[in-house]
């Protein structure tokens, strides 16, 4: 008896650039259990043919860690933004559409340039400022209470999905969004951090900065990590008001 | 004022980005390049820890004693120099990683937790849940970042190594780098550069490594003269998640927090690393753990369900102490096989994970090309014949910090002019030539489909069981692969965001480091470490207590032999039993 071998079908987004027009390719991707959409991806680079026998080129997309600890290749799966690492076939309704983000420079088919989230963690000075690395002994006690929160804080994997879900950010705000705003918490509760918590909170309280937080609440639901954003930025909005109140009443 | 002087590091792992943050730190500037923004570099799926006999716990540890574990974990095959003042540093480096605000677990009073690793009775690895690469790389990530913002570094990422600018002399001069967002080909000038590009698991195919670990800059380095060292030494981890697209690694902190591996015997679980190995049981280092499970699977037959599994059990644990101290191993397997390892024992089977081998460096970790150091899983100068669990993080700082000041010392020692464009430009065109015809070729082979080959090829033969009649046939069947690559073509010819151009020339350079894997394993007739040869079980330091030098040559990769450094430990039998 010959078994049927049952195919996963595809639909995927193709974009050579940003200046050419979007099309859709679908592909039928041999099953195998446990598979993720990065097996599919990769499946279509060792035979890139659509599923109505077209020869057509590699699908472009992101990839390092493939254990969803890089951020790398997130893009937005049945409407959904996630790692496509995680995305389990078993798990999926098809066809499995796959898109890139849209709130990032699209580079070609599902690859983005994700700098401006790097830039923001520039701009919230998003580190601890060292003396320098040579031996200054050990460093501050933490409790293990501290460290657990600090912890869940500094996974961020600067992915995108906070953002992507985010009404607020976009090609016409400079909102730096939550992913960078979670880390001026993180920084700030730190014990040497905290020695730059004003210099932190100057950096989000102009244009862009936490102010431009609609509290649509999207951010939390999709973080990959279960980061706490809303709460981080709650508090961050606590940590500013108090902030501006010192400021009017020092001056 | 004379010129500061400029070194591309090329990675931005934390051997990398600690290379990077030394040169800045003293007065010199780094152009960075990375194939993937440095934040999601392969040292985020480092999990368990980082070793440093700081003795918290009131054991009696010391830095001795570390170094003693990590060269008898190595079977003596390291030179002593590095390891020792590795070892030594390591207290002070997690004091500086803690100063960055890495997230480390506490004990109650607030201090640095430790817990216990393969290869050692003493607890004395620091953790930051089981996600302790990914937190180290973020803070020196950090820290690059905050030079980055003071214009002391610049960064490529997206930027690939094509080949290495050499001047008359043979000493490096720069690098010509793929943008893989243009296809553009663009040469850049340095007064040294470091390699910092980790390991090469992808040449075995599916390994617990990220799809960036090719080796081939590694490859690129050997094919220009540089000598790729005990590159037979390759560590298969014993506990991994077979997967489709890669096999994801479940970290021996599992068994460091109280994780033990059974399979069923007569119908009753059978604790066979325990059984055999009482004194370290379910720690004994990696290389003796993957032994113990090919032998229970393939030639016992006692694989779980009959396949190739075994259990790797949490189970007995109260699951608030997993959370905090694994979480982020079990949400891993959780994610990709979908049972709860609080609840049932996890299945899991070794895989190919770290490469002890790599580019030779002398103790300030140059090559033997003047201009060019290597750093991090590159180098091959700390882990011996096998790595010790949580030493791979120490190797890259404490290597960083080796690396940085030498690379700098050097650029600022350079005498005569600099060299004029012709090299530079000559380059170029080169790898131009190269890409054209990839670029023209029609109706070829498909790179993915030989690489498959290649890594079913390299696992089957060179992973822990090694027979001379295969590795034989392997180099022979490496050979027809480099023929057949002459043969390819790219489903893809835009000169846009290309991903098959890249993957290519990643390919020939992986064919090439096969054979020097390949042929390395075939010379070793012993055992030590992870090299195993049944013909040849025992170690033999008379003939081969040395390190393995291999030259490249376009026709067979050349070896020469070179004696260790035992200036410290003399070796004697390793056991764990």
């Amino acid at each position: 008896m010959t078994e049927i071998q049952k195919t996963v079908r595809f639909k995927i987004k193709r974009q050579k650039d940003s200046e050419t027009q979007p099309h859709w390719e679908e592909f039928d991707i041999p099953y195998r259990a446990g598979m993720n959409v990065i097996t599919a991806l990769w499946d279509i680079a060792k035979n890139p043919v659509t599923a109505n026998g077209q020869k057509t080129t590699q699908v472009a997309w992101d990839a390092s860690c493939l254990e969803e600890v890089c951020g790398a290749c997130t893009m937005v799966i049945n409407g959904k933004v996630r790692q496509s690492c995680t995305a389990l076939i078993d798990h999926l309704s098809q066809p499995i559409t796959l898109e890139p983000m849209t709130k990032f420079p699209l580079v070609r088919d599902l690859r983005v340039n994700r700098q401006r989230m790097f830039d923001a963690l520039k701009r919230v000075k998003a580190w601890i400022p060292i003396d320098g690395t040579y031996d200054l002994g050990e460093g501050p006690k933490l409790s293990a209470q501290e460290q657990q929160i600090g912890y869940v804080l500094s996974k961020c994997m600067t992915c995108g999905c906070c953002v992507e879900a985010c009404p607020q950010y976009n090609d016409r705000s400079e909102f730096v969004g939550a992913a960078a705003l979670s880390q001026v918490r993180l920084f700030n509760l730190h014990p040497t951090g905290k020695m730059q918590k004003e210099e932190r909170l100057e950096t989000i309280m102009g244009s862009g900065g936490i102010e431009d937080c609609g509290n649509s609440q999207n951010c939390v639901e999709v973080c990959p990590k279960e980061i706490p954003l809303t709460t981080s930025i709650a508090e961050l909005n606590r940590q500013t008001t108090l902030y501006g109140f010192k400021k009017i009443f020092q001056k | 004022m004379a010129k500061k002087p400029k070194i591309i590091v090329i990675g931005g792992g934390l051997a990398g980005l600690m290379t990077t943050i030394q040169i800045c730190e003293n007065g010199g500037e780094v152009d960075l390049f990375s194939v993937v923004p440095v934040k999601r570099s392969h040292s985020v799926c480092a999990q368990g820890g980082i070793n440093a006999a700081k003795n918290t716990k009131g054991e009696g540890d010391s830095t001795d004693k570390h170094f003693d574990d990590t060269i008898y974990g190595g079977d003596f095959l390291a030179n002593q120099e590095l390891p020792r003042k590795m070892c030594e540093a390591a207290p002070g480096i997690i004091d500086l990683l803690d100063r960055m605000g890495v997230m480390f677990n506490r004990t109650p009073e607030g201090n640095i937790d430790l817990r216990r690793f393969g290869g050692t009775l003493y607890h004395r690895t620091a953790f930051a849940g089981a996600t302790t690469g990914q937190q180290m790389l973020y803070a020196l990530d950090e820290q690059v970042r905050r030079f980055e913002s003071e214009g002391k570094v610049t960064k490529y990422e997206m930027w690939e190594l094509m080949s290495l600018v050499m001047d008359e002399a043979k000493t490096v001069r720069g690098i010509v780098a793929l943008n893989l967002y243009s296809m553009e080909l663009q040469s850049f000038a340095a007064d040294s550069v470091v390699l910092a590009t980790g390991g090469c698991g992808l040449v075995f195919g599916r390994s617990t490594n990220s799809t960036a670990c090719t080796g081939s800059a590694a490859s690129i380095a050997y094919q220009n003269g540089a000598y790729y060292a005990n590159a037979e030494f390759i560590q298969v981890h014993p506990t991994a998640i077979p997967g489709e697209d890669k096999n994801r690694l479940m970290s021996e902190s599992a068994r460091g927090e109280g994780g033990r591996v059974w399979t069923y015997k007569e119908g009753k679980p059978w604790y066979f690393l325990e059984e055999w190995y009482p004194k370290y049981g379910n720690l004994v280092p990696r290389d003796v753990a993957s032994r113990a499970i090919f032998k229970v699977v393939k030639e016992l037959g006692l694989g779980v369900d009959g396949k190739d599994v075994v259990y790797l059990d949490l189970s007995h644990i109260d699951s608030k102490t997993l959370d905090i101290k694994l979480g982020g191993i079990l949400e891993i397997y959780e994610k990709f096989v979908g049972d709860d390892p609080r609840k049932v024992p996890m299945k899991i089977f070794p895989s190919v994970h770290y490469s002890m081998g790599g580019i030779w460096i002398d103790t300030n970790h140059m090559t033997n090309i003047p201009g060019l150091f290597a750093v991090g899983e590159v180098d091959y100068a700390y882990h011996g014949g096998n790595r010790l669990g949580a030493n791979s993080l120490l190797s890259c700082i404490f290597g960083g910090r080796v690396a940085g000041p030498s690379s700098l010392n050097y650029a600022k020692g350079l005498e005569g002019k600099s060299p004029g464009s012709e090299i530079f430009d000559r380059e170029v065109k080169k790898q131009e030539s190269i890409h054209e015809n990839l670029f023209s070729a029609e109706d070829g082979e498909n790179p993915f489909k030989l690489h498959e080959e290649l890594g079913r090829l390299m696992t089957d033969n060179v992973s822990v069981l090694r027979y001379n009649k295969n590795l034989e046939k392997t180099d022979a069947e490496l050979q027809k692969l480099l023929e057949r690559y002459q043969h390819i073509s790219l489903s893809d010819t835009s000169r846009g965001a290309n991903p098959v151009l890249p993957f290519a020339r990643e390919l020939y350079n992986m064919l090439h480091l096969a054979r020097a894997i390949t042929i390395g394993a075939l010379n070793r007739n012993e055992s030590r470490g992870a090299h195993y040869k049944p013909d040849f079980p025992e170690r033999n330091d008379k003939d081969f207590l040395k390190t393995s030098k291999m030259k490249y040559h376009p026709d067979r990769p050349m070896i020469e032999w070179e004696d260790v450094d035992q200036r410290w430990i003399k070796p004697r039998p390793r056991k764990y039993d």
